[in-house]
C-alpha cells in the first residue's frame, strides 16, 4: 500500500492520469505476496489467471476458461470426438464436516467441473499431499469416501500419486484430482454462450456448503445443523441434457465465490447482462440466519452440489420440472434472466423492487463487525 | 425468519415509500448515522424509493472506517511482532495503514486471526500462555460491552497475556460535532439502533433540543429504515425536533443497564481521533486506570509511527457528509475496494464501498451527474 500512497502523491503534484482503460501490465494486484484472498474465488484470483497463468500458458484450449478444457481429438489428428479435462485441489479444513469430507469433495468437485462442461465424467486421478504424523485411519476414511463417491458418480480413479511433507508443512491432507470426460456430441455449452432472453435456473438452495464449513470451523452452533450439499451432479445434468440439451447454453457449479461469482463470470464471458430476482433465490432458513449473524451474503457463499443453468426461455419450465423431479434438484428455482441491458453486470431486483449491482468479490468475503 | 422477513416486505415498503412521498413538501437532508444502515439502504435500494427531495447523507458510523491511521499502524506493528497472536474482526484486515494491511502482515508470517468475539481471544490467551494475545477492539457502543467483558474476565482470571488495542468511538459526540461543523447540511438524524440497544437514547433529547434537529432511533431492516425516515420527515415538515424511538422492539429509553455498568467499570471517556475527520473531544473510550494493564498501547509502547494518508482521497469529506462517494475524484478510478485509498472504501459498511459494491444500475442522466467514477463502474 505504501507504493499506492507514494504514487498518489506523485500524481497529485502533476496531472491526474486517466485510468479508464486499466488492464495495466502492472503485476497482479496490489499485494507483492500471496494473500488468502488470492484463493477466495474473487478478483484477486482472477487477476492471477489473467496476468500470470494465461500469458504464460496461452493456448486456445485454456483461453476458454471453462470449468474444463475441451480437447478436440479430431484436430489433434486422432479419430475424432471431444474430451473434457479438468483439475482441482482440495485443502478444506476440517477434513470431515457435516454432509461430507475432503474425499467426497475431491471426487465430486472434479466430476462436477466436467459435468457442467457438458461432458460425461469417466476417469479421475488422485494425488495426495500428506503431512508427517497424519493418522492412517483418517486417510483410510478419506479414501473410503472417495471410493464411494466415485462409485456413485460412475467414474474410475485410474492413476494417482502420494507425497509426504514434514510435520508443520501441510495441513494433514491435501488432495488434487484431475478428470477426463467425454463430451456428448451435439452439446454446445460454455460460459460464453449465454444469450439475451435466456432463463436462469439453479438446482437448489445456495450457501449450504460454505456455511456448513464455517459453522464447524468457527465453532458456531445453530439450532439446526447446517449440512454441506456436496454431491455429484453428473446424473442430474445428464437427464437435463438428454431431454433438452439443445436449449442449454451455459452451465456452471457455483463453488468458491458462490452464485454471484458464477453469474458475474458468465455475464462477462458472454458479454451480456444478468438479472436475478433476489426473493426467488432458494436459501435455507438456517443458512440465511447464519449469514445474517456473520454479516455475510449467501450469494457469495460456496456450494458443492449445485448447478446453474442458462437455458432458452421456452424450455425453462420443462427443465425446471425435470430438475425438481431429481433427488438433487427438489428445490430448484428459476431465479432470473439474461438481458442485453447492462452488459457484463449482475443486477439483482430486491424484494423492495429496487435494483442493486452485485459485483465480484475482491477476495474472501469478510465477516462484518456489526 | 421471525423478526427479519416481516421487516423486508416489499409491498409494505412501497406503501411506506408512497406515504413519505405524500407528506414531503420540501427537500430535506437526513443523515443515517450508522454504517450498517448505509449498507442496508444501498443493498435494498431504499434511496431509490424516496421522493427526489429527500437526500440521505451517509454518516461516519463505520468503526472500521473511522479507526485512526495511527492506530491501524500500531495494529500492524503489534501484529508483526513474534510471539503475538493478533485477533480482529474480519473486515479490519483489509483496512490500509500507512504501509500495508493486516492481510499483508499475515502473509509475511504474522499470526493474525479473525475472531467473532473478544471472548474467543480471551480463550486463545488461556490456551497459549506463552503468547501475547491482542484483540483489536474497534467499534461503537454496540461492540463495547463484549470488549469490556473480555478484559473484565481476563482480569478476574489473572491473565497476563491478554490485551485490547482500543479504538472505541461514541455516537452522540459525533452527532454534536457534525452539527457544529461549518457548512453542516444535516437537518435530521436516524440514530443507530444497535448503539441505542446498549446505551438507550436518553442522550438524544438534549441534543435534539439544543441543535433543533429531529433524531429518530432507527433499525436496519428496510421497513425500519423507511419508518425512521418517515418519522423524521413528519417532524421536519411540522417544524418539530424531538428524539423519538422507531425501533421499539429492541431499544428502550434506558438501554441495557447491565452493559452500561460494565462499560463504566472498564472504560473512561477520552478524546479520540477519527480517520478523515480529526480529533473529536470526548468521543471515545479508553481503558481506565484499573484496566490500564490490559491496554495494548501501554504494553507494546509502539513509537516512531509516521502516518501518511493519500492526498487524493476525500474520505474525510465523505465521512462528514460534505460529498457523496461518487463525487470524490478518485472514486472508482484510483480508489476501488481492490485498491482502496481511503477507509470508507474498505469496509462493506463504508459509504464508498457500499456505493461501489451496491452501486445502483444508473440511468444515463444519473451516470452523467455521478461522474466518471461510476461510468467506470458500470462499464466494468
Amino acid at each position: 500500500m505504501a507504493e499506492n500512497v507514494k504514487a498518489a502523491s506523485a500524481v497529485s503534484q502533476t496531472t491526474v492520469p486517466d485510468f479508464s482503460g486499466w488492464s495495466c501490465p502492472l503485476p497482479l494486484a496490489d499485494y507483492p505476496t500471496i494473500v488468502m484472498g488470492h484463493g477466495g474465488g474473487g478478483k484477486l484470483g482472477n487477476e492471477l489467471v489473467e496476468h500470470l497463468f494465461l500469458p504464460a500458458f496461452r493456448n486456445p484450449e485454456l483461453e476458454n476458461l471453462g470449468d474444463a478444457a475441451v480437447l478436440d481429438l479430431g484436430a489433434a489428428g486422432l479419430s475424432g470426438g471431444r474430451l473434457a479435462m479438468s483439475t482441482d485441489s482440495f485443502v478444506v479444513q476440517p477434513l470431515f464436516f457435516p454432509g461430507g469430507s475432503i474425499g467426497e469433495l475431491a471426487v465430486n468437485g472434479t466430476v462436477n467441473d466436467l459435468a457442467v462442461s457438458g461432458a460425461e465424467p469417466r476417469f479421475l486421478s488422485a494425488s495426495f499431499i500428506l503431512e508427517e504424523g497424519f493418522a492412517l485411519n483418517q486417510l483410510a476414511a478419506i479414501v473410503d469416501d472417495m471410493a464411494r463417491a466415485a462409485a456413485v458418480a460412475g467414474v474410475k480413479i485410474v492413476t494417482g500419486d502420494t507425497k509426504v511433507v514434514e510435520r508443520g508443512h501441510g495441513d494433514g491432507c491435501y488432495i488434487c484430482t484431475a478428470g477426463v470426460g467425454l463430451l456428448r456430441p451435439g452439446i454446445q455449452v460454455g460460459p460464453h454462450r449465454a444469450q439475451p432472453g435466456d432463463a436462469i435456473l439453479v438446482s437448489g438452495t445456495i450457501g449450504d456448503h460454505g456455511m456448513a464449513i464455517m459453522s464447524v470451523r468457527e465453532g458456531l452452533e445453530f439450532e439446526s445443523q447446517i449440512r454441506s450439499d456436496c454431491a455429484a451432479l453428473n446424473g442430474l445434468i445428464t437427464e437435463v441434457l438428454a431431454a433438452a440439451g439443445g436449449a442449454v447454453h451455459a452451465m456452471r457449479d457455483p463453488t468458491r465465490g458462490g452464485l454471484a461469482s458464477t453469474l458475474n463470470e458468465i455475464a462477462q464471458a458472454s458479454g451480456v447482462g444478468v438479472e436475478i430476482d433476489e426473493p426467488s433465490l432458494p436459501v435455507r432458513p438456517e443458512v440465511q440466519s447464519a449469514c445474517e449473524l456473520l454479516g455475510l451474503d449467501p450469494v457469495y457463499v460456496a456450494n458443492e452440489g449445485k448447478a446453474v443453468f442458462f437455458v432458452a426461455p421456452e424450455a425453462a419450465d420443462q427443465i425446471l420440472e425435470l430438475l425438481r423431479a431429481h433427488p438433487l434438484g427438489r428445490e430448484a428455482a428459476r431465479i432470473g434472466r439474461v438481458t442485453a441491458e447492462h452488459p457484463r453486470l449482475l443486477v439483482a431486483r430486491t424484494a423492495m423492487g429496487s435494483n442493486r449491482v452485485i459485483p465480484t468479490q475482491i477476495g474472501e468475503q469478510l465477516p462484518r463487525i456489526c | 425468519m421471525k423478526y427479519l422477513t416481516e421487516f423486508r416486505n416489499g409491498e409494505i415498503a412501497q406503501r411506506m415509500a408512497r406515504e413519505i412521498q405524500s407528506i414531503t413538501t420540501r427537500p430535506w437532508k437526513i443523515m443515517e448515522v450508522c454504517g450498517g444502515q448505509t449498507h442496508s439502504i444501498i443493498r435494498n435500494g431504499i434511496d431509490q424509493m424516496l421522493p427526489a427531495g429527500i437526500e440521505m447523507i451517509h454518516g461516519p458510523g463505520c468503526p472500521v472506517c473511522v479507526t485512526s491511521l495511527e492506530l491501524i499502524d500500531k495494529a500492524l506493528a503489534i501484529a508483526a511482532q513474534p510471539g503475538v497472536i493478533f485477533c480482529s474482526y474480519g473486515d479490519m484486515l483489509r483496512v490500509p495503514g500507512t504501509e500495508g494491511d493486516l492481510f499483508q502482515v499475515k502473509s509475511a508470517g504474522g499470526d493474525v486471526r479473525v475472531v467473532y468475539s473478544p471472548l474467543d481471544a480471551v480463550e486463545l490467551a488461556v490456551k497459549n500462555p506463552e503468547k501475547q494475545v491482542v484483540f483489536f477492539a474497534v467499534g461503537f457502543e454496540t461492540t463495547a460491552p463484549a470488549d469490556a467483558l473480555s478484559v473484565h474476565l481476563a482480569k478476574r482470571r489473572g491473565l497476563k497475556n491478554f490485551s485490547l488495542l482500543v479504538s472505541h468511538v461514541l455516537v452522540p459526540p459525533a452527532i454534536a460535532a457534525i452539527l457544529q461543523s461549518p457548512g453542516n447540511q444535516v437537518q435530521a438524524f436516524l440514530a443507530a439502533g444497535h448503539v441505542c440497544t446498549v446505551m438507550g437514547y436518553w442522550e438524544y433529547p438534549p441534543l435534539a433540543a439544543k441543535f433543533k434537529v429531529p433524531i429518530v432511533v432507527t433499525g436496519f431492516e428496510p421497513l425500519d429504515l423507511l419508518d425512521g425516515i418517515r418519522r423524521a420527515v413528519v417532524q421536519l415538515e411540522a417544524g418539530r425536533h424531538e428524539a423519538e424511538n422507531a425501533y421499539e422492539r429492541v431499544v428502550t429509553f434506558e438501554g441495557n443497564r447491565a452493559a452500561q455498568r460494565l462499560l463504566a467499570e472498564v472504560f473512561d471517556v477520552a478524546d479520540r481521533a477519527w480517520r478523515g475527520i480529526g480529533v473529536i473531544p470526548n468521543s471515545g473510550w479508553r481503558l481506565n486506570q484499573a484496566y490500564r494493564a490490559f491496554d495494548a498501547e501501554e504494553r507494546f509502547q509502539i513509537s516512531g509511527i509516521h502516518t501518511a494518508e493519500s492526498p487524493l482521497c476525500h474520505s474525510g469529506d465523505v465521512l462528514r457528509g460534505a460529498i457523496k462517494p461518487a463525487e470524490c475524484p478518485a472514486f472508482g478510478k484510483e480508489c476501488t475496494p481492490r485498491h482502496p485509498l481511503g477507509a470508507t472504501m474498505v469496509s462493506n459498511e463504508g459509504a464508498c464501498a457500499a456505493y461501489y459494491n451496491y452501486g445502483r444500475f444508473l440511468s444515463a442522466e444519473e451516470l452523467a451527474s455521478a461522474g466518471s467514477g461510476l461510468t467506470k463502474l458500470v462499464k466494468e
